[in-house]
């Protein structure tokens, strides 16, 4: 006979606001097999892991069902304490009350009667548990970082400088991302590109890190301390081991007129490119798609010229492979567009925007490169259309954030700050220029952030105006801004130069690609998913994956920088150790009943399952059989299903536990 | 309004339209993944969304690894219906545990239909992690569907007679 210990937690109020606790209890103890039962306010505190112990020794149970939280949250708390009591900690099991029940039930009758159900269900299971071993594997102490970001980089320079190697992923010619396009940055003023610039060159230069930039990624398998990744090096068509970065194959090369990516389309750059002057590598990649070569079989122009003899136009895209023991991942974030609508795209354009055609209605990011002094206007103000100095400009935020009509509802966090700066950084190049800003809030949270603000209005001279803009049109080369002052009552209209938007950070168009890639999971924005909004945000539900940046929910960079310290920190942890313990929930063939038809082999989506042969003493053959490779299995019970003999049992999940589950639900 | 009162009418609106016997509440069973679904049901529970109280939720590691006999044997067990929520096609933290299952479930679904049990009975749905609303929405729906079919007496008198009833002679006379 079993013999089960119950333990029912309060959570404070938390459950027992809405759960009659003790009555929980109550009924426990009437289960057959419960031999102890009992309730406390706090189950996870010491003296109530304290009682789970002390009741495991007196009571010499065999099985323990803690009533509490959710398993995601407190299960390895449940199961050490068990383990210290002497207890295997595969005997023990939680019942989710608290998020599956008394946070969604306000009724007190409901609440109980639906976590007795939810004991009632653990306590049959339990009364099945096996103790079980943790399985060990090996760590590769290697990591992939994918992104060449800020926070990329910062990931791959802190795993670096703890003595691993790094393989940083960048799928552009150059690392740098975003930010090596911002002109200052705030609340400092910053040259965005003199801080980030050293960084990178760190990186290309550090022993540790391989750096594979114009690469993307192809496949991931295996798991935790154990991924294989497959990197696709496209082809730059030119030897990176030969080219000087000299860039006369730019100068020489005759296409001119491809817009510029770097600089958002103020500028033109030939078919041979590196995207900016100091980019890392620098080393130039021929555009396909626009050099004449690739389009009519004749120009050769940037070979004929180029000195050392670089250019490779027969380069063909190259497949490699690591084995990687953790991944980061930092790839970004893209802005949104107020053109018409991208085709599979939820998020509508702006139509009363003129969907972006109107000449001098720029984003955010074009106006960086506006302000940049490595920019096409060498930091100049020159408006695209003609050239000329604007004398007014109006910035308009949450152009897309906040605005459900469009799609997204959330807030994009950056643009506050940034559209000050945008401002302040315009009065400071136009002294007689008039800078208006339309907003819904100010929010400027963040350490000399607000001051910052201050600073524009106080003394720089910029205008806030609460309010949206209806309405953008072109008359007699201006653009006409309509919108609303709401603090006043009044309708506005200003005459201005030059319109900036302030565009609502997405998230990368092919996110959910690389989160299937990789096996994470993402928002239905297409952010990727942290394991615990407060207190696992660096960590994904996907061991051994971790998450820096932009890539999770807007940041700005400090934000990115930090989480990429910690993210960097968290491979770190498990690069320490020599093998990581793995959840010894797997799949076990009985070799007695197994009839080798191999449909398990077949489905395993790890190719877990092997051929193995069994022989008399002679070594004569005498059958066939399934074999689950422990390394290799994840447990996910699909072989389980499909085995026709049901030779295959899932540890922690049998067919008896579950139906044990089921009848414990039965009136 | 006091949080009585609007208790006490959402009680009545569940009365209003329902089949069953005063008093009868649907019961429900619910096969949820372990990575989606049920951290999406965390999520609902973190965020304090409130749902109807009638689902009964058994984790597993993935849709994958549900057997149709499982669903069957809460049919007999008593549940008026039944619902597998996982990952979203595509997300599986297994990589292709769902597809199996959706494969999988179509084809039951089929037979259950043969059968003649009412598919709203059966339902399926795919709740990602990040899903905490959408769970409420799924767990309303199945419930007020469920509870407007009225209890699964059906089958629950043909498990009721095959457990007292078991031979042979029995169950040709039946037929």
């Amino acid at each position: 006979m079993a013999r089960i210990g119950v333990f029912v937690c309060h959570c404070g109020k938390n459950i027992g606001a809405t759960v009659d606790c003790e009555r929980v209890a109550g009924e426990a103890a009437k289960i057959p097999g419960v031999v102890h039962s009992e309730n406390y306010l706090y189950m996870c505190s010491d003296p109530g892991q304290l009682k789970i112990k002390d009741a495991i020794r007196d009571k010499k149970l065999d099985g323990v069902v803690v009533a509490a939280c959710s398993p995601h949250m407190h299960e390895r708390t449940f199961r050490r304490a068990v383990a210290e009591a002497g207890l295997n900690p595969y005997l023990a099991e939680m019942s989710n009350v608290r998020e599956h029940c008394s946070w969604v039930h306000q009724d007190i009758e409901d609440g109980t009667a639906k976590a007795i159900d939810l004991v009632r269900v653990m306590v049959e299971k339990v009364k099945l548990n096996q103790p079980l071993t943790p399985i060990r594997v090996p760590v590769t102490k290697r990591a992939l970082v994918i992104g060449g970001g800020v926070a990329g980089i910062q990931a791959a320079l802190d795993i670096a400088n703890g003595e691993r190697d790094v393989i940083l992923l960048e799928r552009d010619p150059s690392i740098g991302g975003h930010m090596s396009q911002l002109s200052e940055t705030f609340p400092t003023l910053d040259c965005s590109q003199c801080i980030l610039t050293p960084k990178m060159v760190e990186v290309a230069s550090h022993p540790r890190i391989t750096l594979l930039t114009y690469s993307e990624l192809e496949e991931v398998d295996g798991y935790v301390g154990n991924f294989q990744v497959k990197i696709r090096k496209k082809a730059r068509s030119v030897d990176m081991d030969v080219c000087t970065g000299c860039g006369v194959c730019m100068e020489k090369c005759p296409v001119k007129k491809i817009p510029s990516e770097f600089n958002v389309g103020l500028s033109m750059r030939p078919a041979i490119y590196t995207p900016f002057p100091q980019a890392v590598p620098n080393v130039p990649v021929i555009d396909k798609e626009n050099c004449i070569y690739y389009i009519k079989g004749k120009c050769k122009v940037c070979e004929k010229f180029c000195g050392p003899g670089a250019i490779r136009f027969d380069q063909e895209d190259e497949i490699v492979t690591y084995d990687v023991g953790a991944i980061v991942v930092a790839t970004g974030y893209s802005l949104y567009s107020v053109g018409e609508k991208p085709p599979g795209s939820t998020i509508a354009g702006y139509g009363e925007y003129g969907y972006g055609n109107i000449p001098d209605v720029i984003d955010a990011l074009q106006f960086e490169r506006l302000a940049s002094a490595s920019g096409p206007t060498e930091g100049h103000m020159r408006r695209p259309s003609d050239g000329a100095e604007p004398k007014t400009v109006a910035f308009i935020q949450c152009v897309g954030s906040r605005c459900p009509e469009k799609g997204i509802t959330y807030c994009s966090k950056i643009c506050c700050m940034y559209t000050v700066k945008h401002a302040m950084l315009y009065k400071h190049k136009v002294h007689d220029g008039d800078a208006y800003i339309f907003y819904m809030d100010i929010r400027s949270g963040g350490k000399n952030y607000e001051e910052f603000v201050r600073r524009a209005i106080e003394e720089d001279g910029v205008v806030y105006l609460r309010g949206r803009v209806s309405r953008l049109y072109r008359k007699d080369g201006k653009v006409i801004v309509r919108g609303a002052d709401t603090l006043s009552g009044t309708q506005v209209e200003i005459a201005a130069d030059m319109v900036v938007t302030a565009n609502a950070t997405l998230a990368q168009p092919d996110s959910q690609d690389v989160a299937q890639k990789i096996g994470i999971a993402y928002d239905k924005y297409g952010f990727f998913s942290e394991k615990h909004p407060k207190l696992a945000p660096v960590e994904t539900n996907t061991a051994g994956v971790f998450l820096a940046g932009a890539c999770q929910a807007p940041k700005d960079i400090p934000e990115a920088v930090a989480q990429a310290s910690g993210a960097a920190a968290k491979v770190l942890e498990m690069f320490a150790v020599d093998e990581l313990e793995r959840e010894p929930t797997i799949a076990v063939v009985n070799e007695d009943t197994c009839v080798a038809c191999f449909f398990c082999k077949r489905i395993c989506p790890y190719s877990a399952v092997e051929e193995k042969e069994i022989k008399d003493r002679d070594g004569n053959l005498i059958k066939l059989v399934s074999h689950v490779n422990e390394g290799l299995c994840q447990g996910c019970g699909l072989c389980v299903v499909a085995c026709p003999s049901k030779s295959i049992e899932l540890l922690g999940f049998t067919d008896e536990q579950l139906f044990a589950e089921i009848n414990a639900l039965a009136e | 309004m006091t949080t009585a009162d609007s208790q006490s009418s959402e009680q009545e609106q569940r009365r209003e339209g329902a089949v069953g016997p005063e008093g009868w509440e649907p019961k429900i069973v619910a096969f949820v993944c372990n990575w989606c679904t049920y951290a999406g049901a965390d999520l609902a529970g973190t965020s304090r969304l409130q749902y109807q109280p009638n689902v009964r939720i058994i984790k597993l590691p993935c849709t994958g690894r549900i057997d149709p006999v499982f669903i069957v044997r809460a049919y007999e067990g008593g549940a008026d219906g039944v619902l597998v929520s996982g990952c979203h096609p595509g997300d599986c933290h297994y990589s292709s545990g769902n597809y199996h299952a959706r494969r999988r479930f179509a084809l039951f679904r089929k037979l259950m239909e043969f059968v003649g049990v009412d598919l709203d009975r059966l339902q399926f749905s795919w709740v990602s992690a990040a899903e905490g609303a959408k769970w409420v929405d799924v767990i309303n729906d199945v419930t007020n569907r469920v509870r407007a079919l009225g209890p699964f007496t059906e089958y629950q008198a043909l498990s009721r007679w095959w457990k007292e009833v078991p031979d042979e002679q029995a169950i040709e006379q039946r037929a």
